[in-house]
């Protein structure tokens, strides 16, 4: 594998080897100004690109103190939105939940046939933009959709209603928990379940005494990162929207509105909430794996 | 069909497939389908117009370009953070560590605007550029910008555990033979990661493609210089014209589903690597 190894850089190699272990463990270690530089590389361009942005969020938002900033973020457009992203989130999460639950079930616990294509059909609203999932939406349900006629006559509406902002966030929101248990519940193979059936338990039992508990992590996991896009997401819920304030605006949608207006402090003041909420999403995450990453050690 | 049941003693196969086949029908397949069945409607001429009009060429070279761009930056940065993370200790690694995946948390709305606060004239990056000519938020530039933040988890997350498994026993062979550290790195350790690099460069690659809310503020969205194909498809919106729309939106979703195609066979190279080692 290696091209001329020449006797001087072995030499050389040796030499400078200080620790004890040197006849046990070779050089496998960069020199020191090479590990500082490339340390230094690294974390010059996460500052740059993650703690610079992070920074920026806050200091605009208190650019004008604190009175300033409780206004905008308790005026009734902005309570208006935090109760609708709220919402959004209540109803995607657990509907995703079941989902996540029942494909994993299928898919970890039974040989069938198409499972790998099935995978990947779930994964499918990663890979889509979210301004196109927006569209279909409009497409089915919209003023000159395939529904909109129907939905019109029955006095319905969908599109730039809250409706479509829920389907829109589910849409986008999928694949989190389902991809998160589908892997863990295979690893975990089906003894255990197989042994609570044999012993005379129903399914359902076996699911909420076995499964569930055994997946707890993965599930908690999973609907931490389903919950940060869901009350985060901008492009498909801006489509289905119709930006009507105070009715149809979410977090997001509503820094947007007040960017557009020039009233930049109160854009960062709400941005600043959501920023929050992604700071809470990465500690609990963190938390999460280490708790998992114990589980596996044990 | 005849494996189905793979003689398990275990209840609710079908009940559970039958409700997984069934939501993602009503949510996903259908609702995609609509978008091919809508544009059926055009003619292949007609269809072909829409979507290679100047406009949206333009807008098509600027998605790509800048999303290549900001794929192949975070490909050499994303293996040198991953690398730094995993090898050596320093201060504030577990903090650092989970910041990682900000661009993931954080909504894409708030990530644009406060980008397009650095980058502006006045902004904290942009008073040094400007002076020195260089124009970021609402050019190009400040596209990339915005698709190099969002696609910066990816290739982090898809080498860091591929090099945390590494085993040291090669490289010490290596060095025992009289390879430098650069030969190792080189010949041994860089074909190894090789898989997980260039998926999460696609990775990266075919998110920043579709993204919208980060690059909308930044972009300045001048139509054929800084305007984004997927602004293009709501601009059409706007304008009720929703074939056009959606003829648009068709070719971003061919596009989508080949990388998701290159992806998978990418992630199967890296599972068959393993299994052969």
């Amino acid at each position: 594998m290696v091209d001329s190894p020449s006797q001087g850089n072995r030499i050389k190699f040796m030499s400078i080897t200080q620790s004890p272990h040197t006849f046990t463990a070779p050089q496998t270690q960069e020199a020191p100004w090479a590990r500082w530089v490339l340390t230094g590389l690294a974390l010059a361009f996460l500052s740059l690109f993650l703690l610079l942005p992070l920074a920026a969020v806050f200091s605009e938002a208190l650019k004008k103190g604190w009175e300033v900033y409780l206004a905008a973020i308790t005026e009734p457009d902005a309570l208006a939105a935090i109760q609708l992203t709220l919402t959004a989130a209540a109803i995607a999460i657990p509907l995703n939940l079941i989902f996540g639950i029942a494909a994993a079930w299928a898919i970890a616990k039974f040989e069938f046939r198409g499972k790998s294509i099935l995978i990947s059909l779930i994964d499918l609203p990663f890979s889509v933009s979210p301004v196109v999932a927006g569209l279909i939406y409009m497409l089915i349900f919209g003023l000159q959709g395939w529904l909109g006629p129907w939905l019109r006559e029955h006095d319905i509406s969908i599109i730039f209603a809250v409706p479509g902002i829920v389907l829109a966030t589910i849409f986008v929101t999928v694949p989190f928990i389902a991809r998160e248990l589908i892997p863990l519940m295979q690893a975990q193979g089906t003894e255990e379940e197989e042994a609570a059936i044999i012993l005379g338990a129903s399914g359902w039992q076996t699911l909420w005494y076995i499964t569930l508990p055994n997946i707890k992590w993965g599930l908690l996991y999973g609907t931490i990162l389903c919950n940060a896009r869901a009350m985060g997401e901008f492009g498909a819920v801006s489509v289905v929207s119709g930006h009507i304030r105070g009715l149809t605006n979410t977090l997001s949608l509503h820094v947007e509105i007040l960017y557009n207006e020039y009233n930049f402090v109160a854009a960062f003041a709400v941005a600043s909430l959501l920023a929050l909420l992604a700071l809470v999403t990465l500690a609990l995450k963190t938390f999460v794996e280490s708790r998992v990453a114990q589980k596996i050690s044990r | 069909m005849s494996k189905h049941k793979h003689h398990s003693v275990l209840p609710g196969f079908n009940l559970a497939l039958g409700f997984t086949l069934l939501y993602l029908s009503l949510v996903v397949l259908i609702p995609l389908s609509a978008a091919f069945i809508h544009t059926a409607k055009l003619t292949w001429p007609e269809f072909w117009n829409t979507v290679t009009a100047p406009r949206v060429v333009a807008s098509y070279r600027l998605t790509f370009g800048a999303s290549f761009a900001a794929a192949v930056v975070n490909a050499f940065f994303g293996l040198l953070v991953a690398w730094v993370l995993v090898r050596y200790p320093f201060p504030g690694k577990r903090l650092v560590d989970a910041l990682i995946d900000l661009p993931f948390a954080l909504p894409t709305s708030v990530a644009g605007i406060t980008l397009t606060a650095i980058y502006v004239g006045n902004g904290w990056i942009g008073q040094y550029l400007e002076p020195l000519g260089i124009k970021v938020a609402f050019t190009p530039i400040g596209v990339f910008v915005a698709l190099t933040f969002i696609g910066l988890p990816f290739v982090v997350r898809t080498v860091q555990p591929v090099l945390e498994d590494i085993e040291k026993e090669l490289e010490e062979a290596a060095a025992m033979l009289g390879a430098t550290r650069w030969q190792t790195f080189r010949r041994i350790i860089f074909p190894t990661i090789l898989p997980a690099l260039t998926t999460g460069f696609a990775l990266a690659f075919a998110r920043a493609i579709g993204e919208y809310g980060s690059v909308i503020f930044i972009a300045g969205n001048i139509p054929m210089v800084s305007e984004i194909t997927p602004l293009l498809i709501i601009t059409k919106l706007e304008q009720y014209d929703y074939t056009g729309a959606t003829a648009i939106a068709v070719v971003m979703l061919i596009i989508s589903f080949v990388l998701l195609l290159i992806i998978n066979l990418l992630q199967w190279w890296i599972r068959h690597r393993k299994a052969i080692a």
